[in-house]
């Protein structure tokens, strides 16, 4: 078996300083939501984590996952994951094709059994196994082959996750989500549409430090970037406990920033770490744009209503959600802060 | 066209977040001189509104001290003007920021000399003149 460096000694080898590491695992507490004080104890575990194999499956899904994080333009800090893995198939970024692509494949799956990870992106059509193949494998027999000797499978994005685009009223393809079919191995779903692309090196990250899957919640997404809605970490949450609503998207209401629930917000019963995690760099996220968030880290999003018309009057949820949800919090960012730090005290206690 | 900043949107003042974290400093101030228990926080993990954050670092300010790191991209370590409240900005190559904190200690970790730099400068000097 070939010697598989660890993370430690791949980053001596590129030259970075104690320091310059200390700084990486700062940035990494912050980016899974831990607090600083683990941050000595990060250093210990990446150190002297093994790069792990990590084979990407792209099944019916339109490559904006994997342009999201590849377009990501903080590739210092990702750049080191990936400098950290090896990604030993990935049809859209690998050199190889056709057979060789394959032989990769399996060659990996040979060498890392038990211990590779399973990223995929896209839904698996059940309809007909001919609406997506893969040098003529079935987008199904190919998930069910890789995941196999796997250690836990990843569904990045919301079709992997939840179905998506393809598995859309009519469903036209019998689209289904990753952990409809795997039942024998830890999925973990990192949704969105795209999904943020700090979160999905994150739970990578987060991988290779503690050797172990983070908490999940019902619908198998990290609890460290889903356990908060939008509308809980929004800065214009207080716009809403205070009745100001943009009633259009160029009214005096918009102008000054006000809430966008009427313009048909899904905040309030969205979970994900766009408020603070923000995309392009850190610049902001919909919401900040004037925008109202679609909910695409939901299951079944594109379904449940339009995107224009207000919870109250679609399908996302019931009126009684949304005033649950009001009532939950009074104070921009009490509850989720209070939320925030609980996780964080439980997971030092477990550490 | 007409360039971001030329579109006439003026943001509602809120003041939401700066006040806890200045409490949670002066909390933190006490742990330090009282029991030498040091604190940080993690600026990246909250919600601020658009100025916000401008508004933070200008109300904590420059102090006597200031050190430029350069490590994996720049990064700045600045006392501010609380003696033992020290704004630290990460940045990357791109000269992005990936993480900012506020650290209340007497010295920020980061600027001392690492044991594994020094193993290594000693072997390099070493090296040259053994």
């Amino acid at each position: 078996m070939k010697y598989t460096p660890t993370v430690g000694e791949i980053l001596q080898a590129k030259g970075v300083s104690r320091r310059g590491f200390l700084k990486y695992c700062a940035t990494t507490a912050s980016l899974l939501a831990l607090p600083p004080s683990m941050i000595p104890r990060i250093a210990e575990a990446i150190e002297n984590a093994r790069r792990p194999s990590v084979i990407w499956l792209s099944f019916q899904e339109c490559t904006g996952c994997t342009e999201s994080l590849t377009r990501s333009a903080s590739p210092t800090v990702e750049g080191l994951i990936f400098d950290a893995i090896s990604l030993d198939y990935h049809h859209t970024l690998q050199a190889a094709a056709g057979e060789q692509a394959e032989a990769a494949r399996h060659a990996a799956m040979e060498e890392n059994d038990g211990n590779y990870l399973v990223l995929v992106d896209g839904s698996i059509p059940m309809g007909n196994p001919g609406y997506s193949t893969i040098a003529g494998i079935s987008n199904y027999d190919m998930l069910m082959d890789t995941v196999k000797g796997a250690a836990a499978v990843v569904a990045i994005g919301s079709c992997a996750a939840f179905g998506g685009l393809p598995g859309a009223n009519p469903n036209p393809t019998g689209a289904v989500a990753v952990q409809d079919l795997v039942k024998d191995k830890p999925v973990i779903n990192v949704p969105g549409c795209p999904p943020i692309p700090m979160v999905m090196t994150a739970v990578l990250t987060q991988f290779l430090t503690f050797g172990k899957i983070p908490d999940l919640d019902k619908h198998g997404r990290p609890l460290a970037f889903f356990g908060n809605t939008i509308h809980d970490r929004c800065y214009r949450r207080p716009f809403y406990e205070q009745g100001k609503f943009a009633e259009s998207f160029d009214d005096e209401g918009a102008k000054a920033g006000w809430c966008l629930y009427k313009l048909g917000c899904k905040g309030p019963t969205t979970y994900n770490a766009c408020a603070t995690v923000k995309w392009n760099s850190g610049t902001s996220f919909p919401i900040e744009s004037g925008h109202p968030c679609l909910g695409c880290s939901e299951p079944r999003f594109w379904d449940k209503g339009g995107f224009y018309q207000p919870l109250s009057t679609g399908h996302f949820g019931s009126g009684a959600t949304v005033a649950g949800a009001a009532a939950a919090g009074v104070a921009l960012g009490v509850v989720a802060a209070a939320a925030g730090r609980r996780r964080q005290n439980k997971f030092t206690k477990e550490a | 066209m007409s360039q971001g900043d030329e579109i006439p949107v003026q943001v509602e003042a809120m003041h939401g977040n700066v006040r806890p974290i200045l409490n949670e400093v002066m909390h933190a101030l006490d742990k330090l001189l009282e029991a030498g228990i040091t604190t940080t926080i993690d600026l990246a993990s909250l919600p601020f509104a658009p100025g916000e954050l401008d508004e933070l670092e200008a109300t904590f300010g420059k102090g006597e001290l200031s050190a430029k790191l350069d490590a994996l991209g720049t990064s700045r370590i600045r006392e501010t003007t609380y003696p033992g409240v020290w704004w630290i900005e990460h940045r990357n190559a791109h000269d992005e920021v990936v993480g900012r904190y506020l650290e209340v200690t007497r010295l920020p970790d980061i600027l001392s000399s690492q044991d594994a730099d020094i193993m290594a400068g000693r072997a390099r000097l070493g090296e040259q003149f053994e």
